[in-house]
């Protein structure tokens, strides 16, 4: 199909109806609007549902229930309004619900910003909510990208009962790319929804959506059940990209807006005669752990680089397991890095090794 | 041999946790009973709330979904838009509907969610032993008003059927209460009538229905239901509050 020029919130929106999309549930906030704006019109014109909420608290609620019907759900927020939706999240998680979170990230802390950020990359992969729960966490850098995964996303949430939340920034949200909407994403094999509660004249007895076990040894068997679950996301949906690996003098570890950005960086210190390569998470919860085993020992160094002070980076250290010397750049607040500084970052390496 | 009474096939076989005197189940046995006889049963999705009435989930005998504390209405509310044709119930205590679910509550009312909300307001936070609920009364004793609630610093009582009758998406509203067989047959009238209105898809309904804790307020069970007619209905008067039937 032709590319389309569509701006990264737009083209969520658009994705989500291509790839069936039943019901959205939303609450306005910056930087993600245009996407319930673009859905509020188009979702009741082929059929489908849409509610704006009264706060993300409960446009997350109603995607619970709309989601334990087997209905394909989807919300999206941003920064604050994720941390809003935290507590149904770790509910959706325990009740083994499908669902898809898109998640444009702001400045923070608190009210913070309304430009691109990095900084909840922790809310993402170590949750806001309590218990023992992940999301899947994929992070694409590009609006094709992002377009590809919402699809996917749909399905991997479908395919292990869990809730998938797509992370970018407010930079992919807002700006305009060249896509192709309708590329195909890897065809999987979905299990029905026997568990959906659509009423016992469907289905033979009750079913019940539910995270409350009071019996404790109930409750650590759902939760290692849980478990095996999330090892076999580990074992079959980690997702990563090596660019220019063989025999680099450094490594950059970037995801998102920030790797795009370190892809043009990498060009420039090409010319100052340093080999630079890079490992880019795509999924960042799970992790894509094994990817440092592959770095040489004759790396010099990994430069992580992030638009936050330094969340992912914990990550690395955890996979690069004390092999390599880390450096850390970034900017937050809001503040997008120019591929120069993560060029200077390269070339002043020690200057921002960690402690 | 003729049967005249028998256990509703809209409950299970499940034996109730609830405490001695407790008003819980008859309600639940009314609720059942109204779907059994509607014949909607078996297409309806309960939504079970926190608080006592938790595991009702583990009671009526339908599909049901326990949702997170005080947003049973937004998860109505996402059950229905998705499965517009089928019957759709929470069962909220006064906790769980009139404190911290208040927004999900009047906005689900005001969006005139075609959804049945049962209210039990028992004036207290049964399940968590007894704490101030947002409709104890002024000078009840609980165990964090344990001068009694005092107004001017905890505040009123909170009239939820008064304050949803000016809710323009609310189809019925009806205030009840468990005490005595002729009230009880009034609450099994007035559930009936909100999940007719739901079948007929008028909008919100919703029935408050004043209920006792006999073992948080410390009473025996008679002398709890003598406090909900002597205290509770004068600061909580049953009856009508909205009927958008009556002006058809």
């Amino acid at each position: 199909m032709p590319k389309k020029l569509v701006k990264g919130n737009e083209a969520i929106a658009l994705t989500a109806i291509k790839a069936g999309v039943d019901a959205y549930f939303g609450y306005p906030i910056t930087p993600q609007n245009e996407v319930p704006e673009y859905l509020s019109k188009y979702l009741p014109e082929h059929g489908k549902v849409f509610v704006q909420a009264e706060s993300e608290v409960a446009a997350i609620n109603m995607v619970y229930g709309a989601a334990g019907c087997g209905k394909r759900v989807m919300t999206s927020s941003s920064s604050v309004g994720i941390a809003l939706k935290q507590e149904a999240i770790s509910y959706i998680a325990g009740a083994e619900l499908p669902c898809l979170i898109v998640s444009v990230m702001r400045g923070g802390p608190g009210l913070g910003g309304i430009q691109p950020s990095q900084a909840d990359y922790y809310q993402a992969t170590r949750g806001g909510g309590n218990g023992d729960y992940h999301l899947v966490v994929i992070a694409p850098e590009s609006i094709q990208e992002t377009v590809d995964y919402i699809k996917e996303g749909f399905d991997i949430a479908d395919t292990y009962r869990n809730p998938v939340m797509i992370l970018i920034d407010g930079l992919i949200g807002q700006m305009m790319e060249a896509v192709d909407l309708d590329k195909e994403v890897p065809k999987r094999k979905l299990p029905d929804k026997p568990w959906a509660t659509i009423g016992t004249d469907h289905h033979a007895g009750r079913n019940i959506v539910n995270s409350l076990y009071l019996d404790a040894p109930k409750l650590e068997e759902h939760n290692l059940n849980l478990k095996a679950k999330y090892d076999a996301i580990k074992q079959h949906e980690v997702k990563f990209e090596m660019i220019n690996m063989e025999d680099p003098d450094y490594v950059i570890v970037a995801y998102g807006s920030v790797a795009r950005i370190a892809r043009s960086s990498i060009e420039m210190l090409k010319e100052v005669g340093i080999n630079v390569g890079m490992i880019r998470p795509i999924t960042v919860w799970p992790f894509p752990k094994k990817a440092f085993d592959l770095i040489p020992s004759s790396c010099k160094g990994i430069l992580v680089t992030e638009m936050s002070l330094g969340q992912m980076l914990d990550d690395v250290e955890i996979a690069n397991k004390g092999r390599h010397e880390i450096a850390f750049y970034g900017r937050t607040g809001g503040m997008v890095p120019d591929p120069t500084e993560i060029r200077d970052a390269i070339i002043n390496f020690k200057k921002w090794v960690i402690s | 041999m003729t049967v005249r009474y028998e256990k509703s096939l809209g409950l299970t076989e499940r034996k109730t946790h609830y405490c001695p005197g407790c008003t819980h189940g008859i309600l639940h046995k009314i609720v059942a009973e109204v779907l059994v006889e509607l014949g909607v049963l078996g297409k309806t999705v309960g939504v079970a709330s926190v608080g006592c009435s938790v595991y009702s989930y583990e009671y009526f005998n339908c599909d049901m979904q326990q949702a997170p504390h005080g947003r049973a209405c937004a998860t109505a509310t996402g059950i229905k838009r998705v499965l517009p044709d089928n019957v759709v119930f929470t069962y909220q205590g006064d906790g769980d509907l009139a404190s911290i679910g208040i927004a999900e509550t009047i906005h689900a009312a005001n969006r005139g969610e075609n959804i049945t909300v049962i209210f039990v307001n028992n004036a207290t936070y049964g399940m968590t032993g007894g704490q101030m609920a947002p409709t104890s009364l002024v000078g009840q004793k609980t165990t964090t008003s344990q001068g009694g609630r005092d107004p001017h610093n905890q505040g009123y009582p909170i009239k939820i059927s008064e304050m949803f009758s000016h809710i323009e998406g609310v189809a019925y509203l009806e205030r009840v209460a468990l005490t005595g067989p002729q009230n009880v047959k009034k609450v099994k009238n007035a559930v009936k009538k909100a999940f007719s209105l739901q079948l007929e898809k008028k909008g919100f309904t919703m029935i408050e229905v004043l209920s006792t804790c006999p073992v948080n307020w410390g009473m025996s069970p008679i002398d709890a239901m003598k406090w909900v007619d002597e205290k509770m209905v004068p600061v909580f008067p049953l009856g009508i509050y909205k009927d958008v039937t009556k002006h058809d």
